[in-house]
C-alpha cells in the first residue's frame, strides 16, 4: 500500500529566537518565546492552536505535557519529539497527519534549548544509557569522538580531504554572513579552516558545531485554514523517516535516506536536480557529505568528486544551509533539528534570515539524530515547495 | 621496564585526585566484574549465539534474555581512530592528548576503546582486553596485537596497572614466610623502598637478616594491635606509601568447640579484622590524599585474605570469620577509596604450605607462588585475586551455589 500524500499540508510562519552563546534561562522560557513569535508572526490568538509538537533536551523534568501548563494551553493534539537532529522533520510528519486527519486545526512545532555554562557537559554524560556506559567514560570527547571516528573511516574508505570539508565549511560561513541571528561570523577562509586547532583528530576547530541556546518554530495547519487566515505557507511534497538503519554496517556508512529516498522522490514527483537549496544537518561536514550522497544528489561515494565540482553559497549551483547552518548559527540542542527546516520554509516564502536563494521555489530539507552509542540512529528527510 | 618517573617538586601543590566517569547501568557493571578477575567478556546469547555490545537487556537478534558474559578471544580489527585534544571531563582533561579506537571484534561486536600508542593506523590487527580504570569501572583497552597485555609501554595506560616498579610499598608483616617472598617479589619488579613491618621489635624474626640486605627494605615496627603504634607509623611514612600490602594474620585452626573460650578467637580479630581498620584509618587518609601524585602516585591497597572469607571452612572456623569480617570491612575500604583512585586489591589464597595448615592435604599454595600472583595481579590491575588450584575451585563452586558449598564445606571437615 502506498503511503498518503501530504496534499492539503501548509507549513507557515518560520521563527527563530535569536541564539545565544549562553543562557541563564531555562529551555521553557525559549520555547515560550518561540510560541509568542509565532503567534505576533501570524495574528493568532493562542486558543487558536489545539497541537503542539516539541523536541528539547533540556525541558527536563518536564515534557510537553507540563509545558502546557506553562503555556496556558488546553490542548486536543500533544507530541514529544526526542529525536534531537531529526526532530524538524519528524514533527512535520506527525503534524501533517494530524490535521489531515483532523486531531487539530493548527499544531505549532517547536524545539527549544538552554544552554547553561555546564549544560553541555551533563547532556553527553546522561545522554543515553550506551553513551553513559560504552562511549563517555572513554575520553569523554562526546559527539567530536563519534564523529572523528565516521570522518576518518570515510576519508579513508572514500579519499575524501580535509578541503573538501572545508570547502563546504566555507560556503556555510559565506552565507551566515548576512545573516543577524548568527553567533559566528568571523570571515572564514580555507586557509582558517585547515590552519585551526586539532579537537579530535581528523576533526579541527571549524568541523565542530558550537553548542548554544536558542528556539525554532513553525505552525503546520491545513492549506484551506492558512488560506482563510491569510498566511504565505509551504506545501509538503514527500517526507520520510527511518531509525536505527542497517545496523550491521561497522562504522556509519550510510543513515537511513538510502533506504527511503526512492521513496522521497517518488512522492514528491520531482528529484534532486529540481531543487532550489539544499539544507543539510551539519553537526559535522562529513553527515552533510553523506546526505548530499544518499539523497541522490551524487552517487555514493562520489561526494569528495560532487563537492570539488560545485559551489554551495546562496549565489552557488548548489545552495546550501542558506543562513549559514549550525557551523555557523550554532547548535542550539534540538532546535538545531529545526534550523533546516525553518530556513526552508524562510526561503521559499521570501523571508530569509540572511540571503535569499534567487527565485527558491523548491527545497529540500534532512535531518539526522542521536549518537546513541557509535552512530546516529534517526535520519529524515523532506522535499517543500512553495505554494 | 618503565622509566622512573621524574619526582613532583615538592614545591608545587599535589594535586586533587580526579577519576574517570563512573555511572554505568547495573548491566553494564557486568563488564567491570568480568575486568575485576581479569578477563574480557561480554554477553553472548544463550539462545542464538550473538555476542553484543553494549551491554544491554535482551538479546538484539532474538530478544532472549539469557545472556551470560562469555570471554573473548580478544582479537580485532582496528577500523577507525581518534586522538582527542579537548574532553569535556576533567580527568581527561588533564591527560590530553587521549588516543581512542573503534574496533571490530572477532565475535562481531564494534567496541569503543582506549587506544594504545602503538597500534599502527587503522586498518590493523589489535588485541582488546578488559582493564579496571581509575574509577574502579571496566573499561575496554585496544592494544597492538603482538603484545597483549603489556600496557606498560604507553604511559597514558599505566593508571590501568598498579605496577609495583619505582614505587614505595609497606609489607605489614616480614616475619611470614609469604610477607619474606613478598618483599624478594617486589625488589625483583623494581619497587623503590620497601618498608617492612615486625611486630615484636626487640626479636630479630626468622629471614630478617637477609630481608634487611636488599638496599630497598627497612623494617619498621608495626604491631596492627596497638592503635597508637599503627597511628605512629602511619604519621611517619603513611605520606610516602604508594602501595600497601596488608599480610599480617592470625591463624588458628579450630571450630567452636575445639576452643574454650574466646581468646583466641578474639586475637584473630584484633589482627585481622581490626588491624585492617587501624590501618585503614592511619594510611587511609594520606593515601587517598596523593592518589594524583605525580608519576609515582599512591596506587593500591592489597588485603591477603582467605577464600575461607568467602564461606566458613568450619576446622578454621573463627579464621574464616575473622576473614569475612576482613572482607566486608574492605568493601568499605574500597568505596572509600574509590574517589581517589586507588585500588583495593583482595587476595583470596587457598591455604598456604605454612605452619598452621599442616594437617590439610596438598594442594598448598608456595608463599613464593602467592607473592608472584599478586605482584601480577597488581601489574595486571586486577582487583579481585584467586591464587592457585583450591582458591579457584572454591571461587567456581561458591559462585555456582553457595549453599552447596556451604554443605560440602561440613561434610568435608567431619571426614578431614
Amino acid at each position: 500500500m502506498s503511503r498518503k500524500s501530504y496534499e492539503g499540508v501548509a507549513l507557515a510562519a518560520p521563527v527563530t529566537v535569536p541564539y545565544r552563546r549562553y543562557s541563564t534561562r531555562d529551555a521553557h522560557w525559549w520555547i515560550a518565546r518561540a510560541l509568542a513569535a509565532l503567534l505576533k508572526d501570524t495574528g493568532l490568538k493562542k486558543d487558536a492552536i489545539d497541537g503542539l509538537g516539541i523536541s528539547s533536551f533540556t525541558l527536563g523534568p518536564d515534557t510537553a505535557v507540563g509545558l502546557t501548563q506553562h503555556l496556558g494551553m488546553s490542548l486536543r493534539w500533544l507530541d514529544h519529539v526526542p529525536m534531537g537532529g531529526a526532530s524538524g522533520v519528524v514533527c512535520l510528519r506527525r503534524a501533517a497527519r494530524a490535521v489531515q486527519a483532523g486531531d487539530a486545526e493548527i499544531v505549532a512545532c517547536i524545539a527549544g534549548d538552554t544552554n547553561h555554562v555546564d549544560t553541555f557537559r551533563r547532556t553527553l554524560s546522561t545522554f543515553s544509557r550506551f553513551a553513559q556506559d560504552a562511549v563517555y567514560p572513554y575520553g569523554s570527547g562526546g559527539p567530536n569522538a563519534s564523529f572523528a571516528f565516521i570522518t576518518d573511516w570515510w576519508m579513508r574508505q572514500y579519499g575524501v580531504a580535509r578541503e573538501d570539508f572545508g570547502k563546504l565549511c566555507v560556503a556555510q560561513r559565506r552565507n551566515a554572513m548576512d545573516n543577524p541571528h548568527a553567533l559566528l561570523r568571523k570571515p572564514l577562509d580555507l586557509e582558517d579552516y585547515l590552519g585551526a586547532r586539532v579537537i579530535a583528530e581528523p576533526l579541527h576547530l571549524f568541523d565542530c558545531v558550537m553548542p548554544c541556546a536558542g528556539a525554532d518554530g513553525y505552525l503546520v495547519m491545513t492549506a484551506e485554514r492558512a488560506e482563510a487566515l491569510g498566511l504565505e505557507s509551504v506545501r509538503v511534497l514527500g517526507a520520510i523517516e527511518r531509525h536505527n538503519a542497517f545496523p550491521d554496517d561497522p562504522v556509519q556508512i550510510r543513515g537511513g535516506w538510502a533506504l527511503d529516498r526512492d521513496e522521497l522522490w517518488a512522492q514528491a514527483g520531482v528529484g534532486p536536480r529540481d531543487m532550489d537549496f539544499f539544507q543539510a544537518y551539519d553537526d559535522y561536514p562529513v553527515i552533510t557529505l553523506m546526505q548530499i550522497e544518499e539523497l541522490g544528489f551524487c552517487p555514493s561515494g562520489e561526494g569528495a568528486a560532487f563537492v570539488r565540482e560545485h559551489e554551495f553559497a546562496y549565489d552557488g549551483d548548489c545552495p546550501l544551509n542558506t543562513c549559514g547552518g549550525q557551523l555557523s548559527m550554532g547548535q542550539a540542542g534540538a532546535a538545531g533539528g529545526f534550523l533546516g527546516l525553518v530556513e526552508a520554509l524562510r526561503q521559499l516564502l521570501g523571508r530569509p534570515l540572511g540571503k535569499q536563494v534567487a527565485g527558491a521555489t523548491h527545497g529540500a530539507v534532512s535531518g539526522f539524530g542521536m549518537i546513541n552509542y557509535d552512530r546516529g540512529l534517526c535520519s529524515a528527510a523532506a522535499v517543500l515547495a512553495r505554494s | 621496564m618503565r622509566a622512573r618517573p621524574r619526582l613532583k617538586n615538592p614545591i608545587l601543590r599535589t594535586r586533587q585526585p580526579l577519576t574517570p566517569p563512573m555511572p554505568r547501568s547495573r548491566t553494564a557493571l557486568g563488564l567491570t566484574a568480568q575486568a575485576a578477575e581479569g578477563r574480557f567478556s561480554l554477553q553472548r546469547c544463550e539462545s542464538c549465539g550473538q555476542v553484543q555490545y553494549p551491554p544491554a537487556d535482551s538479546c538484539r537478534a532474538c530478544l532472549s534474555e539469557e545472556l551470560p558474559w562469555t570471554p573473548m578471544s580478544g582479537r580485532g580489527e582496528l577500523l577507525a581512530h581518534t586522538t582527542l585534544h579537548h574532553s569535556n571531563d576533567p580527568f581527561y582533561r588533564e591527560r590530553l592528548p587521549w588516543r581512542l579506537g573503534l574496533t571490530r571484534l572477532e565475535e562481531g561486536p564494534v567496541v569503543v576503546a582506549h587506544l594504545h600508542r602503538d597500534c599502527p593506523p587503522p586498518p590493523a590487527a589489535v588485541g582488546v582486553t578488559a582493564k579496571l580504570d581509575k574509577a574502579g569501572r571496566g573499561v575496554l583497552v585496544a592494544l597492538p596485537a603482538d603484545e597483549l597485555g603489556d600496557m606498560s609501554t604507553d604511559p597514558r595506560h599505566g593508571e590501568f596497572s598498579c605496577d609495583p616498579e619505582h614505587r614505595k610499598v609497606l609489607v605489614t608483616d616480614g616475619k611470614s614466610r609469604v610477607g619474606q617472598a613478598l618483599v624478594r617479589e617486589l625488589a625483583a619488579a623494581g619497587a623503590a623502598v620497601i618498608w617492612v613491618g615486625q611486630a615484636e621489635p626487640w626479636k630479630k624474626f626468622a629471614g630478617q637478616d637477609a630481608v634487611e640486605k636488599l638496599p630497598q627494605v627497612t623494617v619498621v615496627p608495626l604491631d596492627l594491635t596497638d592503635e597508637r603504634g599503627v597511628k605512629r607509623i602511619g604519621a611517619e611514612i603513611g605520606g610516602r606509601v604508594d602501595i600497601l600490602i596488608n599480610n599480617a594474620e592470625v591463624h588458628r585452626t579450630q571450630g567452636i568447640a575445639d576452643s574454650g573460650g574466646a581468646e583466641m578467637a578474639r586475637r584473630e580479630m584484633e589482627v585481622n579484622y581490626l588491624g585492617l581498620l587501624r590501618l585503614a584509618q592511619a594510611f587511609g587518609p594520606a593515601m587517598r590524599a596523593r592518589g594524583a601524585d605525580g608519576g609515582a602516585s599512591a596506587t593500591a591497597w592489597v588485603n591477603v585474605l582467605s577464600v575461607y572469607a568467602l564461606s566458613n571452612y568450619p576446622p578454621q572456623g573463627t579464621y574464616s570469620a575473622s576473614k569475612a569480617a576482613a572482607l566486608s570491612l574492605s568493601q568499605c575500604l574500597r568505596a572509600e577509596m574509590q574517589d581517589a583512585g586507588i585500588r583495593v586489591v583482595n587476595v583470596f589464597p587457598g591455604p598456604i604450605d605454612e605452619e598452621w595448615n599442616q594437617p590439610l592435604p596438598p594442594p598448598k599454595l608456595a608463599p613464593e607462588r602467592l607473592a608472584r600472583d599478586i605482584v601480577r595481579g597488581l601489574r595486571d590491575g586486577v582487583e579481585d585475586l584467586f591464587p592457585g588450584d583450591v582458591a579457584r575451585e572454591w571461587l567456581a563452586r561458591w559462585k555456582d551455589n553457595p549453599k552447596v558449598l556451604e554443605r560440602e564445606l561440613a561434610l568435608e571437615s567431619r571426614t578431614a
